[in-house]
């Protein structure tokens, strides 16, 4: 096999380093890759040049921690049309659909090619989001609910459509593309490296800090300034990134608490969410972190006064966090409702691609902090949690375990900081590399990130690349609620806490 | 099982914030910027060239709260040209008085006249309002939440968000209005009985922030309907959109010589 093996850390490359190769290998060997549980897929995606349209394809082999790209270049009117790994691989339906969706190019035998975000420069305008072609199946016995795209709470819009039985769901289609505001084409249409990096802080706010990460990892990696960053920068982006963990997933527990009417451990969850993310704003004046990360330096250096703060504050959080875990773990009546529910088998998270928190209830390793480290986390020696039932109480599980463990990384990065070191401050006017790719992952809380930035031979970003854990993440939830009751959504849609702007870009 | 959770009460304790008209956030928090009389033109030059959302503006040099993403990056550059404070209360009744020049120096103005006098009449002592999240990033949608949570507990004043338009008596907007939300978001509006009020939540909701040049959004909502406050932001602070609410409704005043 002729991929190319890049390192999570390791530089940016020249586009011309990037094996081309035919249609038929490039499908073979996506499609053996993919069937081992060693290899999954980080992001596939169409790239249009002069020479043709080129297909890159970013697989993740997690056994080597390497990542492995190649690409196809596809000339419409010469070739056949191409051939489906979908209908092989179902975790490659997103990518396949997306690139339909762009440049009309339609996979052959692809089991489910409908349009994923109706993108403003799709290909064919005429799809609109209105008629979203949805699953139908008759019967005397079934019924159909609408939900969306406004929901009933202060959340982000999308629809879904069920097919019940009676109370049960039978099928449920989730149709987005609502939040759609040209993420990919707005971080191309500017030269500056600010906006685009609070471009980056805006694609999805609650995972701003990650999504900064993955960014300013690539400006760093293309303008060949990866190494100089200091020890002391890795680290803060590290606590940076652990705090938003631990703020998320206190917000998910409380909400899960609330979704079934458990008041008690929403409103203690609400309070310590509100510890943790004033936190972040008496560091940096926001809070959700948004303007803690920049490339190649900081504006918000950590200092003596803020670490104890982070100490004083991240360890009474432990406390108190640990006795909601342990209340929610004698409490029979929520007990009652979270286990056997919403359960997604190990096999289906493979094949699927699921990754992040849904991954790891599943008894999946999906986590980038082990498996292709990156910055401070290269010391860390992450061991991932891992369930393996696959129900909603596994998902909480998860998260309640991963707010301990990140509190207690958060606690001794806080320790081990020398704030007596001078950082730079950012630097936005580098010179990046010419005709280059750069891809950077980070695990944000929801799971991977990944962001593949190319430059043209001006040393401009002319095509950039985002991918939400969310994309792989929402067949899952189709998934687990077939069979439940449809009271149970709620609580389903909770423990995998998808994001809709992420998806939708 | 019942000593865990009085394990959890005892904890928790006393969380709400006794007098919501009296807070003070961190000193790092970007609110309220003020603005330098004497800035020479080289730099204000270059204030321009740096803000990514075009919101500072030469003769006179004013910065746009309404297209401000609170980067902070003219203040870490140009500290002796702008510096933000922690003032929150930045949301106005007019679009206009978001533009702030070296003239305001205390306050942000909120002026009771420009309200119209249905809104504290029918509104003042009960507001039920609808979010509609228009391509938001999710961050102000949980801040409006987080407005309602155990430490803020804003509906104490009666204020509350409801799941039906029907039962709203206005709507609140995040987001910068992508075109597939453009015709539900009408709709939704269009449901409300008057009267009803639109109050525009963060910086893309009010100019489109930095997604303001994308092809993907629509912006001709605000062409049809005039909101009745503004409340800046990225992601506005939960006491920003309380206070402006208040100061809506006339149950807060802001004093501008404070």
């Amino acid at each position: 096999m002729s991929w190319l093996r890049l390192k999570n850390c390791g530089k940016a490359i020249n586009l011309d380093q990037i094996p081309n190769i035919e249609y038929p290998e490039f499908y073979q060997n996506l499609v053996e890759m993919l069937e081992d549980e060693n290899f999954h897929i980080a992001d596939y995606f169409g790239y249009s040049t002069t020479e043709g349209l080129k297909l890159i394809a970013i697989i993740l082999d997690d056994k080597n921690s390497d990542i492995l790209i190649a690409e196809h270049t596809y000339h419409y009117y010469c070739e056949d049309s191409l051939l489906s790994i979908t209908a092989k691989c179902e975790a490659m339906h997103p990518f396949e659909r997306d690139i339909t969706e762009r440049y009309g190019i339609v996979f052959k035998n692809n089991p489910w090619n409908k349009p994923l975000r109706f993108l403003a420069n799709r290909f064919d305008k005429r799809m609109i989001i209105e008629k979203y072609p949805f699953y139908q199946i008759s019967g005397e016995t079934l019924h159909e609910v609408n939900v969306g795209p406004i929901h009933a709470g202060i959340i982000e819009p999308g629809a879904f459509r069920f097919t019940c039985n009676g109370e049960k769901v039978l099928h449920l289609e989730v149709a987005l593309g609502y939040q759609h505001r040209g993420v990919e084409e707005v971080m191309c249409s500017t030269k500056s490296t600010l906006k685009q990096n609070i471009i980056a802080e805006n694609i999805a706010g609650d995972s701003a800090v990650s999504n900064a990460i993955a960014y300013s990892t690539n400006i760093e990696k293309l303008s060949a300034n990866l190494n100089n960053n200091s020890k002391q920068l890795n680290t803060e982006r590290a606590i940076a990134q652990e705090m938003e963990r631990i703020a998320m997933h206190i917000a998910d527990t409380g909400a899960l608490c609330g979704d079934i009417g458990y008041q008690l451990g929403q409103v203690a969850c609400e309070a310590l969410r509100t510890i943790t993310i004033n936190t972040t704003q008496m560091w940096c004046g926001n809070r959700f972190g948004k303007s803690i990360i920049r490339p190649c330096g900081t504006n918000f250096p950590l200092n003596n006064e803020i670490c104890s703060e982070i100490k004083k504050n991240m360890s009474d959080v432990l406390k108190r966090y640990d006795e909601i875990r342990q209340n929610i773990k004698n409490t029979p009546s929520v007990i009652a409702r979270f286990e056997a529910c919403g359960t997604v088998d190990r096999n289906i998270a493979l094949h699927i691609g699921a990754v992040g928190v849904c991954a790891k209830a599943s008894g999946l390793l999906r986590d980038i902090r082990a498996t292709h480290p990156y910055g401070e986390y290269k010391n860390m020696n992450h061991v991932p949690i891992i369930k393996t039932y696959g129900d909603v109480m596994s998902r909480l599980t998860i998260r309640c375990r991963e707010v301990l463990q990140s509190i207690e990384y958060v606690l001794s990065l806080v320790d081990k900081i020398d704030t007596s070191i001078v950082q730079s401050r950012p630097i936005y006017n580098n010179n990046l590399m010419q005709n280059a790719i750069s891809v950077s992952i980070v695990e944000g809380w929801r799971g991977e990130i990944c962001h593949t930035a190319i430059t043209n031979s001006q040393g401009e970003i002319c095509c950039y690349k985002v991918k939400d854990p969310s994309i792989h993440n929402w067949l899952a939830l189709s998934l687990a609620v077939r069979g439940e009751g449809i009271s149970d959504f709620p609580i389903c849609n909770k423990s995998f806490s998808l994001s809709y702007c992420g998806h939708d870009l | 099982m019942l000593i865990s959770k009085l394990k959890v009460f005892k904890s928790h304790g006393k969380q709400y914030i006794p007098n919501l008209l009296d807070v003070t956030l961190a000193e790092r928090f970007r609110g309220r910027p003020v603005v330098s009389p004497n800035v020479d033109e080289k730099t204000v030059e270059e204030l321009v060239q740096l803000c990514p959302v075009e919101a500072i503006s030469k003769v006179p040099l004013s910065l746009d709260l309404g297209k401000c993403v609170f980067c902070g990056e003219c203040q870490f550059q140009y500290p002796q040209a702008i510096n933000f404070t922690n003032d929150y209360r930045i949301a106005t009744c007019r679009r206009e008085d978001l533009i702030v020049t070296s003239d305001i120096k205390k306050a942000i103005p909120f002026d009771p006249q420009f309200v119209n006098s249905y809104i504290t009449k029918y509104f003042g002592r009960s507001l039920k309002l609808r979010q509609v999240c228009a391509g938001g990033d999710n961050s102000s949608e949980m801040e409006l939440n987080a407005s309602m949570n155990v430490n803020f507990d804003f509906s104490r004043y009666g204020i509350e968000f409801v799941a039906s338009p029907r039962h709203a008596d206005g709507v609140v907007i995040t987001g910068p209005i992508t075109k597939s939300m453009e015709a539900p978001l009408q709709m939704c509006f269009e449901a409300i009985a008057d009267p009803k009020i639109i109050i525009v939540v963060g910086a893309d909701a009010i100019s489109g922030g930095v997604f303001a040049n994308s092809s993907a959004i629509s912006r001709d909502f605000f062409n049809l309907n005039k909101p009745n406050l503004w409340i800046p932001g990225n992601p506005m602070h939960p006491m920003t959109f309380i206070d402006g609410v208040l100061s809506l409704i006339g149950r807060a005043k802001r004093n501008e010589n404070e």
